[in-house]
This record gives C-alpha cells, structure tokens and sequence, in this order.
C-alpha cells in the first residue's frame, strides 16, 4: 500500500499521520469523486484539500506549487476541494509531492489547510458544458456611472421604519424592499389592484427613460424591488411567476459584483458574472424557463484572467478562482402583468397550466387514470426519444440472462425498446410493453413483443422459465397495484422459474455512496484535458443513465415559489404529487419526475451540449420510489414464492424470486 | 408475431381465466423469416409447446408439414425438428386478429405485433 516514493526509513509519529491522511485523501478521491491516483512519479498530482471548494484560491495555491517547479497548469474545478497540477517534468511534480505533502497554508479566511499530494496519469477535469449565456440574456456593463451609483445606493433608506408603505422585511438570506406594488408573503402574489402610493422613487424616472430609448427594456417597468445581498447571503433559485410580470425583467447590480447562476430545466447551470454598475436584462427563455438564484458563499468562484468581466464563467478550470464577494445592492425592475400570460413554455407557466396537478389517488380508478395519464401517455409520447437513451443494459441484469439454461423462455415484462431482448441468444424472449411506440422499436430490432399491460399479462400461466421487470413496478401508483404487478409475475412463472425485479429506490446513498444517478448531477458532458484545451461534448443522449432523464426540473411549486421580491399566482393545495428535481435525493417516495424531451424524434442524437437549446416539452412520469426492505415486504405477501435474492445496485433495490 | 409467440399468448377478459386460450388466429397477411437452424434450441422448446394450439394456428395458416405432436427421439430428429423450426420460428404472423375463446374479444396484430390491452371495464373484477 506505500508508494515507492517513501523511504525506507522509519518514520516519526508526525510522517507517519502525514502519510495515513495521505492515503486516506487518496482513498476519498477514488470512492467520492472517482480520481485513480498512480504510485509512481508522473507529471500531474492531484492536490486534496487545495480546491476552491476548500476557500484556497489560485492566488495562494500557485506560489507554493511554483516553488518546487515549473507549473505547465493548474486546474481548479468550481466547488470541489481539491485541484490538479501539472509540472513540466515528472521530477518536478515528486519534488512538490515530497515537499509540500503535509504542509500547511493558509486559505481565503484565514484559516490553516493541510495540503495531501498524490500522483495521478493526466490533470483533468470534466468540462462543464454550455458555452453560451443562456437564451434572452443580456449583460450591460457599465450602464450606471460611479458618481450616479453613490447617489443611487445612498437614496435606499433601509432605516425607516416600517409605518412605510412600502414594504421592507429583512429576509433570512437578505434586506428586501418594493416599490409600486405590495406583495403578500404569504401566499407569494403581487395584488394588482392595490398599487402602493407613490410608485417608483422619482430618482429612477430619467434612469428608465433612458434605458427605454437605448432599447434595454420595452416596456416602462412599475415595480421595483430593492435587496440588499450580504457576502453570504442568497437567493434561492427561481423562475419570476409568469402571470405576475411582462416578459422583460431587468436588475441593476450596484456596490459589488456577484456571480448568479442560471439553470436550465435539464440540468445545465450557466453562472453568470453580474459586474459592479450592470444591467442583467432577462428576456424569453432566460425569463421564462431557466431558474435564477445567487448560492449563499461569502466567495464567488470567477475567472482569474483579466479584461474578463461579464458573462459566463467559463468552465476553463485552468482559470478559475475565488472572489470575495461585497456588499451588493441589486434593483430589479418589472412590468406588472394584466392578461395572462401567453409564453410558449407552458410547463412551467402558471396561466397555462392544465388543470391542477395530480394527487395521490384515492380509489383503483383513480390509480389507473393516473398511471394512464402519467405513465402510459407519458411513454407514448417520449418513445423515441426515450429509446435512444437506452441503450446500455444494466450489467447484473444481463447476468441473471446470462446464466439462464439455453432453451428457457422468458419474459421481459415492461419492456421498453427491448434492450433485454437480445442479450441472450440461448433464450426465447418475449417482450411485453403498455407503450405501442415503444413495442415497435422492439419490433424493428426483429425482437417478439406484443403490446399488454403489467396487471393483465397476455402470457398463459405458468409458461415461462423465468421471467423480468426492469423498472416498471415502481410506475404503479397503489401498493395494492404494486403487489398486483408482482403477482401476475410470479403467474407466469413454472414451479421453480424464477424472476428478477428492479425497482427504484428512495435511497439514491447506499453504504455512503451516491447512485450513478446522483453522481451524473455533478459530471456534466464532455471531458476536457489539459492536454487539448478543448472540449468534445459528447451526445447528450450517451450521457443518460437508464433510470429517469438527465434533466433536472426544480418542483413546480418551487420553481415558481420565493422570487427575488416577485409573486406568486398559483396556490398550493394539499395531497398533490411533488415534482422531483432530477438528479437530487428524493423527498417524497411518490412523485413526478420531469421528462424533458429534447429534438425531434430520430434526430436525438444531433442534439449536442453546445447546440442551441430547444426547449421542447416536459412530460412528467410519475414514481413511486422503494425504500428499503419495501419490495421484499411487497414479495412476502405473495404465496407460493421463494425470495432467493435481494440487493442494491446503482440505486435500485433488486429481488429475485423463485416460484414454489 | 411467431407461432411460438402464439403459442404463449392468452386473453385476460375479465372471468375468462385460463380459458382465455388458445387466441383464435386470423391472418391476413404471414411472411417467412428465415431462422438459423439451432436443433438443440428447438429440442428444448417441445416439451413447452401446447400441440393443440400450435395446430389451430397451423392449420387457420394453411401450413403443410407439420408433425402432430412429438414423437419418440426427436431430440435427434432434425427432419422434425427443422419442421418445428419452421413452424414455430419462422412463420411470421404481419396482420391479422386473434380473438379470445372465451369472450369473443378481438385483439389486433398490426405490422406484426399483437395488441393485447383491455380496457379498465374489461379486466376489472
């Protein structure tokens, strides 16, 4: 387990705790972030514990790196505790790994980091994807002068009182104060008719005028809102209520800069530098489908390249550092809206949507008609796109395929595109599907499917040798259902066939790991090495996990929910199915999980990382996620059933059965 | 849609249980898919067979050369197993009806594949 690089001697008390968190950093890369790290001498080290995550910034890493070498490049990813470096030669790299293992420096907040140096083959970084801002963004830099900003920052009274009829409250993450119309905290609305006296201070009126005919903003805004953001404070992430506001939304940040970040529903974060005196004008797309919101950090990880002012960040972790952050002073202007609004992203518009969201059924005919509408309909409609996500089959359920006799007949129930079907030629397989789409990609692969439901399999009973359900029982809404499915399994089955279940599970952190499907969150598309400096991204598709999309829609109640002083228009009633946020813990075990469907059907693979984003629609499926033990509970009800196996895999609770 | 396939297949009407089979066939349009050969693939797969079904369907198909049931050593038989061949995997059911023997219910295969969904009505109990 010693690296070579270690004497021979004997070591002292302190070498040896050195070289045990030595090996324990090392162990962490692997398990957390799956860095390998080499026991020889190579060019590039991984530095654990010297990361912008960890408040180090370049500014104090590099020196101490600099001291034992030539530094060919430093990469420091956004939020992670640790960073590569790579030296011109592999000597120079062992003489910092000898040097500067265990040795202290001191971070952005004063305090005392203890460095651990391992080797690895290649510094590198997963590239972060989106290179744009994000569609109906704009940046104005410099669109306030510093004289008119003092002015400007010095006409906000914070101090009086709140006999004021404009409102201010002092949020948990921050000061807020409006302007030209109240809003009701409690229920997240702008009245609209009952505008606060006095509209907009007077100072801003030449300000907008301004604006107006320098084409920044349509319409003449007659709602502000004022915060006031402390280093540390924030924002949670948000879309302004569509039927609250006009289509243009624009913010003026004064006293500091700050970074924001901005959220596509299918995961893409695009962090955006909000200089000192600039105009952050938000408009279509940008206004109306990606979320907005400041991380509460006392430091901004931003370009440390000068001349590199507004706009992304880019994700050149050769470039990145920390920037402490100000006080900063935003005024954010809008139009109050009086028709509903017409936006063509309809899944997150309050005026458009469809009906009230579903809830929990209550009845067997509640649970079908809701299964029909957020399941099957569901799968009808994302077929092709949701087929060409699935292409890798899942390694232990090939297995079990694997190792059944030649000559067995087995079926695939909820087969989607038939990805199974083919594993094993030894086997007669037949697969069965609700989705017709979804059946004829089966048929076309030359594959036995037939379209039927789980509850009412259209196989005799006791045909089948064994027989599989690959993510299918968690789509049915009713416990009794869920046994229902199990049982017309476990129907097909001869005496002593046998059946594999896949289900999802409430865990996505089993034994102190994160699911491939967590761990996807953190990884975007794309890999950039040092070496190249650029970034490949690869089909978006090919990145996809099999259980649920790669997108990352935050709850529709929150998405809408907690603006930046904004409203709220739609009201929260009881008993209705959260929406997951793709890629995060579960929070409820049954809920909606957003499809966000991308490209045209059989052209989903052209849609690259880097290519113009088209929207698309948002299909919600809804789940019922296990938590543990429950799938085995469900097969103990069943008679004349064995359970030969359960286990975990890749956030999945798993069991196999055998039929008495 | 294969005759073994067919040969798996039943109706779930509500009450009809196992007399849900055999599905009546009815096609209008069958093609051949050749098969590879696999005589040990095959041999397995009699034993599994319900010889009745397999010769309705056989039959409403006009197929000739079609053994009447298994007969002694068929596992190393291979003019009856590349018959069984044939007949169970490369008689290609494309268009056609299959209707249950019970119920009456009519379930249509369209460009090869069965649709077997019922209606909530019609499985309810």
């Amino acid at each position: 387990m010693d690296s070579n690089h270690q004497s021979n001697y004997k070591l002292n008390k302190t070498e040896k705790k050195f070289l045990r968190k030595q090996i324990k950093a090392r162990h962490t890369l692997l398990r957390h972030e799956g860095i390998e790290t080499v026991s020889y001498a190579t060019q590039s080290l991984v530095v654990a514990n010297g990361g912008l995550g960890n408040s180090v910034s370049r500014s104090q890493l590099l020196p101490a790196l600099e001291k034992c070498g030539l530094v060919d490049a430093l990469l420091m990813p956004p939020n992670k505790p640790y960073s590569f470096v790579r030296y011109r030669t592999a000597n120079e790299a062992k003489k910092a790994y000898i040097t500067l293992n265990g040795k202290e420096i001191v971070d952005d907040l004063g305090q005392k980091i203890i460095l651990y140096l391992n080797f690895v083959e290649k510094a590198q970084w997963k590239e972060l994807g989106l290179q744009a801002l994000p569609p109906g963004l704009m940046v104005v830099e410099e669109i306030i002068s510093s004289e008119d900003e003092k002015m400007l920052l010095e006409s906000v009274n914070w101090t009086e009182d709140m006999d004021n009829q404009n409102a201010q409250k002092s949020l948990k993450h921050r000061r807020v104060k409006h302007f030209g119309y109240e809003f009701h905290y409690e229920n997240n609305n702008v009245d609209k008719d009952k505008p606060l006296p006095g509209g907009l201070p007077d100072i801003w009126d030449s300000i907008l005028e301004k604006w107006l005919k320098e084409g920044f903003i349509k319409h003449k805004p007659d709602q502000l809102t004022v915060n006031q953001y402390e280093p540390g404070h924030g924002i949670p992430a948000h879309i302004d209520t569509h039927s609250a506001f006009e289509d243009e939304i624009v913010s003026l940040s004064l006293g500091s800069e700050i970074v924001m970040d901005f959220k596509h529903p299918d995961g893409v974060t695009v962090p955006v530098m909000l200089p000192r005196r600039s105009l952050l004008v938000m408009t279509g797309e940008s206004r109306y489908l990606w979320t907005h919101g400041i991380t509460p950090r006392k430091f901004d990880t931003v370009q440390a390249s000068k001349g590199h002012k507004s706009g992304i960040i880019t994700s050149d972790v050769g470039d990145l550092t920390l920037s402490k952050r100000g006080i900063r002073t935003s005024f954010t202007f809008r139009k109050v809206r009086q028709t509903p609004c017409n936006c063509s992203y309809t899944v997150v518009c309050d005026s458009q949507m469809k009906g009230t969201p579903p809830s929990f059924p209550g009845s067997a005919r509640e649970a079908s008609q809701l299964e029909q509408e957020y399941v099957h309909r569901v799968y009808e409609e994302i077929a092709g796109h949701f087929s060409s996500t699935r292409h890798t089959p899942w390694p232990r359920v090939v297995d079990f395929l694997k190792a059944l006799p030649s000559g067995s007949l087995v079926a695939d129930v909820g087969c989607g595109n038939g990805k199974y079907l083919g594993i094993n030629k030894e086997l007669y397989m037949i697969g069965c599907d609700r989705s017709q789409n979804l059946v004829d990609i089966c048929r076309d692969r030359h594959f036995q499917a037939v379209v039927g439901d789980a509850l009412a399999v259209p196989l005799r009973s006791g045909s089948c040798d064994a027989c599989i359900s690959i993510a299918v029982i968690h789509h049915f809404s009713t416990a009794e259902r869920r046994v229902a499915a199990l049982r017309e399994l476990v129907r097909l089955l001869r005496p002593g066939g046998t059946a594999l279940i896949y289900v999802w599970a409430m865990e996505q952190e089993y034994n102190k790991k994160k699911s491939k499907y967590l761990r996807e969150n953190r990884i975007s598309q794309g890999k950039e090495e040092i070496s190249s400096g650029a970034a490949v991204p690869e089909s978006l598709a090919e990145q996809v996990p099999d259980v649920g999309s790669q997108d990352a829609a935050g709850c529709v109640a929150a998405l809408t929910d907690l603006q930046e002083g904004g409203g709220h228009a739609s009201t929260v009633t009881k008993a209705k199915l959260p929406v997951h946020t793709n890629r995060t813990s579960f929070h409820s075990q049954d809920l909606l999980v957003p499809w966000h469907h991308q490209g045209k059907p059989g052209k989903d693979k052209a849609v690259g990382a880097a290519g113009p984003r088209d929207p698309g629609p948002v299909f919600h499926r809804y789940y019922h996620v296990f938590c543990e033990g429950e799938l085995e509970a469900a097969c103990r009800t069943l008679g004349h059933v064995r359970l030969l196996q359960s286990y975990y895999d890749q956030g999945n609770w798993c069991v196999i059965l055998q039929k008495l | 849609m294969k005759l073994l396939t067919h040969n798996l297949l039943s109706s779930h009407v509500r009450g009809v249980g196992p007399r849900g089979f055999p599905l009546r066939l009815q096609a209008t349009e069958v093609r051949i898919n050749p098969v590879e050969f696999n005589p040990d693939f095959v041999a397995r797969m009699i034993p599994k067979v319900e010889w009745a079904a397999l010769l309705e369907a056989a039959d409403t198909l006009h197929l000739v050369e079609v053994p009447k049931g298994p007969i002694e050593g068929y596992e190393h038989d291979e003019k009856f197993l590349r018959q069984m061949h044939h007949v169970l995997l490369e008689v290609d059911v494309l268009e056609g009806t299959l209707q249950c023997p019970e119920s009456g219910r009519l379930f249509p295969i369209s460009r090869g594949i069965p649709n077997m969904l019922l209606s909530d009505e019609e499985t309810e109990t």
